[in-house]
């Protein structure tokens, strides 16, 4: 039987344990990824106690509460912290999800966070999204007509702008897509869940006339058809949204016009 | 020292600093235009905070009931309390239709009337004929307009093929010996790599400073970035004590409840029960603009009327609205809302306090975007190369109070104007003249003695420290003499940044550097804001006194200009209000009484 092994340098070791003061009440340890790409060492595993009492009820605020108060050189990206933005996608508890909208208080036990899964590692929690950003632009996310706009807006129904509701509220965090099993063995190729709802985005809308050509160009054994419905991606997009049902409305497409 | 850093050049006609509304919307049109254009950015572009933008943009397209774009001038240069110059707001208010109409046909997802037209709802402020009326001027999708928009104009620069340089953070400026710029220095995060851009214009869109205050809507990115270079590059900012309190962020969280709320028909009370807002504002009531209602709930919670165990906050009301036209109209608000308070808001009312959330002041520039300054006599003297746009800029078209729905109109309008303006100045791949040395010296100087900064206070305790200042020395109400202390916190503030200790000394995502050069900016925003503030004896817009409760239009109807010197001295001097209008289409609007 075959025998596989992790590179070496991808063995994540045991790092430092920061211990809360004496005076907390309510400590949570936090076990967080940490690698640095500049000392040489592999990735390892550092521990933070947090006392909660002192603490805003997101993983978020525990993350800034370390780097603030205990270890500044603790990268990860964070912008908005209402859960629009997108940027501190990450996986907590073994789902990936946002940090500032995910409570401490919905996970038991010890809390453990790394980087969005199966990407390349900037550093820290920090994943190196240069590809998924490449696939998004490849799917020329943008309204095409060959009609000449009017001169005020295109008018469009109430009905046809409902069937937007639920893809174009995607905040590109990619959650979805680094949960996708498919997405992790076939990223070069497959689009993933996240650049496929886009996809279906423009596809549905009304005002787009080059729905053909978009079919055309995910008309493919990678692109689109690499989805197996294995639907990680609707389980943790933390918009609530479905992508595993916008890739299945593109499939149905597909059959119709044939 | 510099030689311990390899810089790498760059050429382009124009460098666009920052990606959100603004940014985008430069950075396409200028690559429309021919002009080779960089756009850095230190977040992907939808990270940018124009996503949290929520209510909606305003347009007098007049899709739900008549309107002119004259009404929503006369509203704006009402709602900044007179300190706007007119002839920007006129431009402003003209272009907002045409705007609106075109990011349609970018494919901006609008909500839409029965008709198929865009949805327009009622925002704080927006009246018809003159203040007589509401009108429905603010075009929504939904209660993510902010996010429809920002998507979308990242999508245009997609198709435009602009070249963007992201998670690039901006240094400094390059000016040179004549006072003009010459581009911009950045720091690539994720290689750990300082480059020198070369730019005939350097186009600032890097939003405001909301961060310089504990409580703020504003994203952990906004940190007057573009203000701290300017301020740094011996340039003044402009208006800079006029900060607005939206008065609906979520208590404690201080995430935004869009002013959409009230605008399909929310209102406030206070722990009697009592819609309070009828007595402050009889007309617009809890449509009144910003400031007033903000005050107004201010004075509801010092009387002894806020809800809540401490008697600290206003509820918001939603529950009446029916769950359906709450999923359709705000879905955006009830997530918040249930993640951050726990509340249904189709069942109970939402816990809300007045919190930080724009800057009407920034770095001042003409309705082109061109950055002016006050030079030998002439205030509108401009800066060569230098060009701000969006929350960073203070046109100035919001004057003392920025209207709701108007921020996402500036960016838009100001941005596309932008990139109209570098057309005529800029050829097309001229040469650069030679790169002054000693600036660049000074600018890898600083990064340096920053990045290997020993000393005994860590940026995120000093950072508290001007946070908590600003938080209660230029509040919703300021006095004299509570500004005097507050000053005197934050220059010890800005004496502890001389000692500031720095941990990670590594040049790959070193964000613990990052944070230390924003709080370098924050703190010059927070002492300019607050010493303007501390000078301007009267209260106009969002700057309340209460040591000088009236406006006096005789002494104050004019724009701070404050210089940031070296150890925190601030020194002021003053650009007249344009008090003249673009065209003759329209007369110039004397100030009066504000009522709502």
């Amino acid at each position: 039987m075959a025998q596989f092994n992790l590179p070496p340098n991808s063995v994540i070791g045991k790092g430092k344990t920061y211990y809360a003061g004496a005076g907390a009440k309510n400590v949570r340890r936090f076990q967080i990824y940490r690698w640095d790409p500049d000392s040489g060492e592999n990735p390892r595993m550092d521990t933070y106690e947090v006392d909660l009492a002192a603490c805003g009820p997101m993983i978020l605020d525990a993350l800034l509460k370390i780097k603030n108060e205990v270890d500044p050189t603790l990268a990860f990206r964070r912008s908005c912290r209402e859960g629009v933005c997108g940027s501190c996608a990450m996986n907590i508890d073994g789902t990936n999800t946002l940090a500032c909208t995910k409570a401490i208080g919905d996970v038991a036990g010890e809390v453990k966070i790394y980087p969005l899964p199966h990407m390349a590692v900037v550093k820290d929690l920090v994943p190196d999204l240069t590809h998924f950003y490449a696939q998004y632009a490849s799917i020329k996310p943008w309204l095409q007509s060959a009609t000449p706009p009017p001169e005020r807006e295109r008018l469009q129904s109430k009905e046809d702008r409902a069937k937007l509701d639920g893809l174009y509220e995607c905040i590109l965090c990619a959650c979805c897509s680094t949960s996708c099993p498919s997405y992790w063995w076939n990223g070069e190729r497959y689009l993933g869940p996240s650049i496929l709802l886009q996809a279906y985005r423009w596809i549905v809308d009304s005002r787009d006339e080059f729905t053909g050509e978009r079919l055309d160009d995910l008309e493919d054994p990678f692109r689109l058809y690499r989805c197996h419905t294995i639907m990680n991606c609707t389980k943790t997009c933390p918009k609530s949204l479905n992508p595993a049902k916008a890739i299945a409305e593109i499939k149905k497409l597909m059959v119709e016009r044939r | 020292m510099s030689n311990a850093y390899q810089l790498i050049e760059h050429n382009y006609d124009v460098v666009v600093v920052g990606a959100g509304g603004a940014g985008l919307r430069a950075t396409f049109g200028m690559a429309q235009k021919g002009l080779k254009t960089a756009c850095l950015t230190k977040v992907f572009p939808t990270r940018s905070h124009t996503v949290a933008a929520q209510g909606g943009m305003s347009a007098a397209l007049g899709n739900m009931g008549q309107d002119l774009w004259q009404w929503h001038m006369y509203d704006t240069v009402k709602g900044s309390d007179w300190l706007g110059d007119q002839d920007a707001i006129e431009y402003m208010c003209r272009e907002a239709m045409p705007a609106v109409i075109e990011l349609e046909h970018y494919g901006v997802p609008f909500s839409r009337t029965e008709e198929g037209k865009i949805y327009q709802r009622p925002f704080g402020g927006m009246t018809t004929n003159y203040g007589e009326g509401t009108a429905q001027r603010t075009c929504a999708a939904a209660d993510r307009t902010g996010h429809a928009i920002l998507h979308t104009l990242y999508q245009q620069a997609l198709r435009h093929d602009a070249e963007f340089f992201i998670e690039y953070f901006a240094l400094d400026l390059i000016m040179d010996d004549s006072g003009a710029c010459r581009g911009v220095v950045a720091w690539d995060l994720a290689e750990g790599t300082l480059h020198l851009f070369r730019a005939h214009q350097t186009v600032l869109a890097t939003g405001g400073y909301g961060r310089s205050y504990f409580s703020a809507t504003s994203a952990h990115t906004c940190t007057g970035d573009g203000n701290g270079m300017v301020l740094r590059a011996g340039l003044p900012l402009q208006d800079m004590e006029f900060t607005q309190f939206h008065p609906t962020g979520i208590y404690g969280s201080g995430c935004l409840m869009t002013e959409g709320c009230r605008g399909e028909g929310g209102y406030l009370t206070n722990s009697n029960g009592d819609r309070f807002m009828e007595r402050y504002a009889p007309n617009a009531k809890d449509l009144a603009s910003r400031d007033v209602v903000s005050r107004s709930m201010t004075i509801e919670i010092r009387e002894g009327r806020g809800v809540g165990e401490h008697k600290d906050h206003i509820y918001l009301h939603l529950e009446h609205l029916g769950a359906d036209v709450i999923n359709e109209r705000l879905p955006g608000i009830a997530e918040t809302a249930r993640i951050f308070a726990g509340v249904d808001v189709t069942k109970e009312p939402a816990p809300v306090l007045p919190t930080v959330h724009y800057n009407m002041g920034g770095i001042p520039t003409n309705y082109h975007g061109e950055v002016v300054v006050l030079k030998d006599g002439n205030p509108d003297t401009v800066i060569p190369g230098l060009m701000a746009i969006g929350e960073a800029a203070c046109v100035s078209v919001h004057g003392a109070n920025r209207l709701g729905s108007n921020s996402l109109l500036d960016i838009v309008v100001f941005g596309r104007a932008a990139a109209i303006r570098c057309a005529e100045l800029v050829r097309p791949n001229s040469a650069h003249p030679a790169t002054p040395q000693p600036a660049v010296d000074k600018i890898l100087a600083r990064f340096d003695g920053l990045r290997n900064a020993k000393g005994e206070n860590p940026t995120a305790g000093l950072r508290m420290r001007m946070q908590r200042t600003m938080q209660n020395h230029a509040a919703v109400f300021r006095t004299g003499e509570s500004m005097a202390e507050g000053i005197k916190l934050l220059e010890e503030v800005h004496a502890g940044f001389d000692h500031i200790g720095v941990t990670d000394r590594s040049l790959v995502w070193n964000s613990d550097l990052v944070e230390t050069l924003e709080l370098d900016n924050l703190l010059g925003c927070a002492m300019v804001s607050i010493k303007s503030a501390i000078n301007r004896p009267e209260s106009r817009g969002a700057h309340a006194r209460e040591d000088y409760p009236d406006r006096d239009d005789e002494g104050w109807m004019k724009h701070t200009l404050a210089w940031l010197g070296p150890k925190s001295e601030v020194t002021i001097d003053y650009r007249p209000v344009h008090t003249y209008t673009l065209t003759n289409e329209v007369d110039y609007i004397p100030p009066k009484k504000r009522t709502y």
